[in-house]
């Protein structure tokens, strides 16, 4: 409920950036960064998945950029950063010990703890698995309020592969199911080859009444893998993926993030598959 | 407080008074169209323009500016930065009905958590003496319809009627109240100044027809039935994405954020300007995608955030009928003849 002009205070500029601290830099690959970062003032920050910062290099720009750690009240938050434009390219330049600013975090996120309880079903295509991460962790480090987990992650070469880590631990625990693709492999490619939807036969059956999946990818892999999701009978309410837009501002006035009605930065960016249908121009 | 009485042969010297306390804008000849434009000096005061019929520019020029600074940076270092948050204390004269519905909607909409600083700074700074219209300034126009043609409560501290050789002036915040009340200008309106104002109702009740061919409460419900219409690849066919219309439009507010550096290419300032859905970058995003590639779906855009979309999210109008987009559209698109257009869409996309 907005207040009257009057009732209204002037409050500080939501343009000012904190002060983050790059404590780790690693490349993944050619063209995707990882990073590590927290704030000089100590105060830390508190985000829920699915949440986004804008990262801020000043003479250059501010780029809106998914946290891909595990939610929660913590120091530090990670990024997985692909180098795109100005800004992307100008952090990938930076080395551990810089410094950049950091705005956020903004959007509505996800609480896990709504689907407490029901079988997970996490699809990430390519760079979408940064912002999938941030679900995956909050689930197995919460195991037990969970019933299954499965795992799909696509992507295009092994050359591709991002959070390699990350991937062998999914793969080598026995809570969960991974299943992993490349759309093309190479010589030493032992694993699946095929788009991501060609997992999906492959996993075990879910119980479709009580699964609820995120799929988060580019726009072409979500339509397809969203059809797997329904063919298995998955409810519309129960399949959320993360729309990405070109934030400018964060705080729902700039407009770039509108999609029909809907501010993504305010009231994305997760939405269910029930919400984008009604978007209708959101992929 | 009771209406006062300006005349006009006091209007000058009541000009120059509020410019010893305010920065004064008011609207003033611009070759053959009208303009709101700061007051330099005194002798400005002559050329203002209360008889003028719609300006170029709406008044949110002045509370959101064309270019705003939002922080100034002395170098990379994050730490390097003092955000910018301004204001000076102005005057805004004669503010028609329609612009003072427009100011109430951009005010919902940057007043809706989370607050930017920026605007209600400039917003609370700000008086607005507002001016009563009679007629329609050209065929574009249906605040009718829109529900504009009353001024809004609490936007303006007082609305002005012309009532020939002097102003019906009434107080409509505590604010103008006081303003008024310190004015030595006025003397309370008599009962030929109160029947003049009300001869003045009259001949506007007659003045401001009807100009859609369905009442406003359904103009939302048909722009969703309109949806997939092929309407807006017809009139999409002559626009040119050249984003006038929404430099034009009292309630667009659009803007994007960028850094200038200084000639030492360290320093700078992050600002932010006015953007346009209009144009073609609008929605795109890193990599090349753009989610709205076509013009007709930027058009389409457009009008549905005019007549459903912002009027949903603020509960004011996203369009006040002022016709200045028509007006100025290089390719002659009409929002009013558009939204006289989809009347039919509903008929024929259930049938």
């Amino acid at each position: 409920m907005t207040q009257t002009l009057s009732e209204t205070e002037v409050p500080r500029s939501p343009y000012l950036p904190r002060v983050g601290c790059l404590d780790e830099v690693e490349a993944f690959t050619e063209h995707e960064k990882y990073f590590r970062l927290s704030f000089e003032d100590g105060e830390g920050i508190d985000y829920k998945a699915g949440q986004f910062m804008e990262v801020s290099l000043f003479g250059i720009g501010e780029a809106p950029i998914s946290i891909c750690s595990a939610p929660g009240k913590r120091d530090d938050l990670e990024m997985c950063i692909r180098a795109v434009g100005d800004v992307t390219n100008a952090l990938h330049e930076l080395e551990a010990g810089a410094t950049v600013g950091l705005r956020g975090p903004f959007g509505n996120g996800f609480d896990m703890d709504s689907v407490a309880g029901m079988d997970l079903l996490f699809v990430a295509g390519g760079l979408g698995l940064a912002p999938c991460r941030s679900f995956i962790l909050d689930a197995l480090n919460r195991r037990d309020k969970f019933n299954r987990v499965t795992i799909l992650y696509g992507a295009r070469s092994p050359k591709d592969l991002l959070y390699r880590d990350d991937l062998a631990e999914w793969e080598a625990r026995d809570d969960c199911e991974f299943l992993m693709t490349v759309d093309r492999g190479d010589e030493t490619w032992q694993g699946n080859t095929g788009v991501i939807t060609t997992l999906f036969p492959k996993m075990r059956k879910v119980d479709p009444a009580r699964t609820a999946a995120f799929i988060i990818g580019p726009p072409i892999m979500f339509k397809f893998a969203v059809l797997e999701a329904l063919a298995m009978g998955l409810r519309k309410t129960n399949i959320h993926c993360s729309l990405e837009r070109r934030m400018k501002c964060g705080l729902g006035k700039c407009g770039h993030c509108q999609i029909r009605n809907v501010y993504v930065c305010q009231e994305g960016p997760i939405f269910s598959y029930a919400e984008v249908m009604r978007l209708r121009e959101g992929i | 407080m009771l209406p006062q009485v300006l005349s006009k042969e006091d209007f000058g010297p009541f000009v120059t008074r509020l410019m010893q306390q305010y920065r004064v804008a008011a609207p003033m000849a611009k070759g053959p169209d009208f303009a709101f434009e700061v007051l330099e000096g005194e002798e400005e005061a002559a050329r203002v323009r209360m008889d003028y019929d719609i300006t170029i520019l709406p008044p949110k020029k002045f509370l959101l500016p064309t270019y705003e600074e939002l922080l100034d940076f002395s170098g990379p270092q994050p730490g390097a930065a003092q955000p910018r948050v301004e204001s000076q204390e102005t005057v805004i004269l004669g503010v028609h009905p329609y612009d003072l519905h427009a100011i109430a909607t951009i005010d919902a909409a940057f007043m809706a958590d989370p607050v930017d600083a920026n605007y209600v700074a400039r917003r609370k700074a700000t008086r607005i003496i507002g001016m009563n219209i009679q007629q329609y300034a050209n065929e574009h126009q249906f605040m009718a319809d829109m529900g504009t043609v009353e001024p809004p409560d609490g936007v303006a501290e007082m609305m002005l009627t012309d009532i020939g050789d002097r102003y019906f002036v009434e107080g409509t915040t505590d604010a103008g109240e006081e303003m008024l009340s310190d004015c030595p200008f006025c003397r309370p309106a008599g009962p030929e100044d109160h029947r003049a104002r009300q001869e003045y109702d009259a001949k506007k009740a007659q003045n401001f027809p009807k100009r859609l061919p369905y009442h406003v409460r359904y103009l939302p419900e048909l722009l969703d039935a309109s949806y997939d219409s092929l309407l807006w690849d017809a009139v999409a066919r002559r626009c040119f994405s050249c984003g006038t219309c929404t430099n034009v439009c009292p309630t667009c507010y659009c803007f994007d954020v960028q850094d200038k550096l200084n000639l030492d290419a360290t320093s700078g300032v992050r600002r932010r300007m006015w953007d346009s859905c209009q144009l073609e970058v609008f929605a795109e995003v890193a990599g090349g995608e753009n989610f709205r590639e076509h013009r007709a779906s930027r058009l389409r855009h457009r009008m549905f955030r005019k007549g459903k979309y912002i009027l949903e999210r603020t509960g004011k109008p996203g369009c006040v009928g002022c016709g200045r987009c028509s007006k100025h559209c290089v390719a002659k698109i009409s929002i009013l003849e558009t939204f006289q257009q989809i009347a039919g869409e509903a008929a024929e996309v259930s049938a």
